[in-house]
């Protein structure tokens, strides 16, 4: 399959996520919607490093290039797993205390 | 011997710092023995040096080097010859006596006024000695500036009142045209030959390397500065106006100091100026002129101590004619017997003053002659040296000038003799008007009248018998002599020209110019002793007192267009131009930045508006940079 598609679809996923990211009140849709853009650059990153090897295969039949793309990806994943267990838990007890999830309510760090 | 070379113009600068710095706490007594005592010394020093100048020949001694620059060197260095060493004497010598004359004069003056004026006074010689001393037109040019502006703080040291402070602007202002003429011929110099020391400079293969061009304007330019110092047509207005000053301040000026600052620095480049005989033709035309000029404004002014300065002037001409002709020993011969009887006149005149409690106008004086015997003797000793009546100084000196006139040009000579008889017209007009007569204030006053303390005395003395005998070092053949001055100068002032009449002529000429001159003395005492002109005058003699309204004329066509542009610039062009500019600059970043802070709303959403808006303007610069290249570069080439 052709490079462009992966970035098409990585450029869609992104602007879903700005665009939700802007636009969605809900703080558990922004949270998704952050989720989207990191997984849309994770997208790009594996097509790249796919790329990048299938391109040196043609001369060298044993080589690991591009290995690091998707070695950066499953950085990505844990560190965003990780992010995502401490931002809904913010959220949740959030929730508890103020009975809203609505990014707009919750701009009191402000000033 | 080097050392004490040293000590001339250092001593006076010390007595600058001492009276200076300590003025509010040394007595007055304390301040007059420190500010003479300095001078003194240095006299006795340059006596030394006179004679061992006169024995050994001149001497040039380096202290440090001044500038040091790639191309060109330049050392604070002090040339000691015969011409700079006599120049010593009569600053230190007149300028002692002055010093004397002072610590009277000045007494009503309080302690600190007193110290400044002395501080200031000493500043004056040391800048002179550092003038007549410098052994390069550098250094020259350090004592020139601290002459003017010694100038500058002496005619305005009565400060308080706003007519002197307007007259030493004027002295300032007007020295600093000259100033400009001197420096551009110091960097011309430097730029053709690379050097402006005397020595190097005066010598065959340096002097090779100017063109006749150069030399034309490099010593036209040289006396522009030399007609500023030294009062000359057209920049000779202030020097009567310099008269705000206290009266030995006006002795120092036209005697001692800074007027014959030019005449100087002409001699001493007598090398150059003999080259060009432009130059020289320009000089002599603008010394008689003014010579002339400023004797007939001289014949209707009524106070005494303008009378005076516009003889000054008028015997400026007369040295200024000499340099012109190339007789430079003449010109610097009446350049001492010239500060002698002038500097007598200024004191004498001070004197009078003094005593009538700072009354300057002669229509209110008279019949002195009594009352103060030894002033009304001395003024006039120093008005019949001046007037050329032989055998006074002022005889020789002159009769040499106009002879060599009369060989250069009759028509100088002619010239030169009107204004002999002018001068010796006014100066006792002058004479009569004061001395002679009755004295025309009340009896009250009259009776406060009385001679001057021994302090102002003494100097008066000490200057009549220098003018009466000064003369003598200069007989010339003709009578007798053997014109020594003229011999001892000569290795420096080696362009000198040599002019030969027959002693028939010489007789002749002299013969002349001493019957008109006492003519004019007898018409003059005979007319003002007994009737003297107290009304305003009217026709020719009007325009005669009001200086043929030069300073008018000037007003008109320089010193008002200026002003004019000056309030032009200052409310147009600064009020509404730099101002505004600088003022909107400043209002506009304000209102931008109450605009801007407006942005900061604490939405984080909006912050990541900007933020991708921002990315996609960047990004889309990056894809289409080269056409909006080429669209910038459209619209501005």
């Amino acid at each position: 399959m052709p490079i462009q598609y992966y970035i098409y679809l990585a450029l869609a996923l992104f602007c879903i996520g700005i665009v939700g990211v802007l636009t969605r009140r809900n703080a558990i849709i922004v949270f998704m919607c952050i989720e989207l853009m990191l997984n849309a650059v994770n997208l790009l990153l594996v097509a790249f490093s796919q790329m990048h090897q299938n391109a040196v295969y043609a001369t060298n039949k044993v080589t690991s290039a591009g290995i690091e793309g998707q070695l950066f990806v499953f950085f990505i994943m844990v560190v965003a797993a990780a992010e995502v267990s401490v931002g809904l838990a913010i959220i949740v007890m959030l929730y508890r205390n103020t009975r809203s999830v609505d990014i707009n309510f919750l701009n009191r760090l402000k000033n | 011997m080097n050392n004490l070379i040293y000590l001339v113009p250092l001593l006076p600068l010390i007595g600058f710092l001492i009276n200076g710095l300590g003025r509010k706490h040394l007595s007055k007594p304390l301040i007059a023995t420190i500010g003479s005592g300095t001078i003194l010394l240095s006299f006795i020093i340059s006596i030394v040096l006179f004679f061992d100048i006169k024995a050994t020949g001149g001497k040039v001694i380096t202290a440090f080097t001044f500038i040091n620059a790639d191309a060109f060197k330049i050392d604070f260095s002090f040339q000691l010859d015969n011409l700079s060493s006599l120049f010593l004497l009569i600053i230190t010598g007149i300028g002692f006596l002055i010093h004397l004359y002072s610590a009277a004069y000045m007494d009503e003056e309080k302690p600190d006024h007193y110290a400044r004026y002395f501080a200031y006074l000493n500043l004056f010689v040391f800048s002179m000695l550092l003038l007549v001393m410098g052994a390069n037109y550098v250094i020259m040019y350090i004592g020139w500036e601290g002459v003017a502006l010694c100038s500058y703080l002496l005619i305005g040291f009565w400060f308080k009142n706003d007519n002197y402070n307007y007259a030493a602007n004027k002295a300032f202002i007007m020295n600093r045209v000259g100033d400009l003429g001197f420096v551009l011929a110091i960097f011309w110099l430097l730029t053709k030959t690379g050097t402006v020391s005397f020595n190097e400079l005066f010598t065959d293969a340096t002097l090779a390397k100017l063109s006749t061009t150069d030399i034309t304007a490099i010593t036209l330019l040289l006396f522009i500065g030399g007609a500023s110092k030294s009062a000359q047509i057209p920049l000779y207005t202030w020097l009567p106006d310099a008269m705000a000053g206290p009266t030995p301040i006006s002795a120092l000026i036209h005697a001692a100091t800074m007027v014959t600052a030019g005449i100087y620095m002409i001699a001493r480049s007598n090398i150059l100026y003999s080259m060009s005989e432009v130059t020289q033709h320009i000089i002599a035309i603008l010394g008689i002129a003014t010579a002339f000029f400023s004797a007939t404004i001289a014949i209707k002014q009524n106070d005494i101590k303008k009378v005076l300065a516009y003889s000054t002037v008028s015997q400026l001409g007369y040295m200024f004619l000499a340099l012109g002709v190339g007789a430079y020993t003449g010109a610097v011969f009446h350049v001492m017997t010239h500060a002698f009887f002038k500097a007598l006149l200024f004191l004498g005149a001070g004197s009078v003053i003094y005593a009538l409690h700072h009354e300057q106008d002669i229509r209110n004086m008279g019949g002195l002659k009594k009352k103060m015997p030894i002033t009304h003797l001395t003024f006039l000793l120093a008005c019949l040296a001046i007037a050329g009546i032989p055998p006074f100084s002022g005889f020789f000196s002159k009769d040499e000038i106009l002879a060599v006139a009369f060989a250069k040009n009759p028509i100088y000579w002619v010239l030169g003799v009107a204004t002999s008889i002018l001068t010796a017209f006014y100066m006792f007009r002058l004479y009569a008007t004061t001395f002679l007569g009755k004295y025309r204030g009340t009896d009250e006053q009259a009776k406060h009248i009385h001679e001057s303390p021994k302090t102002m005395t003494i100097p008066l003395i000490i200057l009549a018998v220098f003018s009466v005998i000064a003369g003598f070092v200069g007989v010339p053949t003709v009578l007798g002599g053997s014109h020594q001055l003229h011999q001892y100068l000569s290795p420096v002032l080696s362009a000198e020209k040599v002019f030969h009449l027959e002693h028939s002529t010489e007789y002749m000429l002299m013969g002349i110019t001493v019957a008109l001159a006492v003519i004019a003395i007898f018409y003059a005492i005979n007319k003002y002793s007994k009737k003297p002109e107290l009304n305003e005058p009217s026709g020719l003699g009007k325009i005669l007192a009001n200086k043929w309204y030069v300073d008018e004329l000037y007003d008109a066509i320089i010193v008002k267009p200026v002003l004019a542009l000056g309030s032009f610039l200052k409310n147009i062009i600064e009020k509404s131009g730099i101002d505004a500019l600088v003022n909107n600059v400043g209002t506009f970043v304000q209102y931008a930045a109450r605009q801007l802070r407006l942005v900061q709303t604490g939405q984080v959403a909006g912050y990541i508006m900007m933020m991708v808006l921002a990315i996609v303007v960047f990004v889309l610069l990056w894809f289409y940079d080269a056409s909006i290249l080429k669209l910038i570069g459209k619209l501005f080439y």
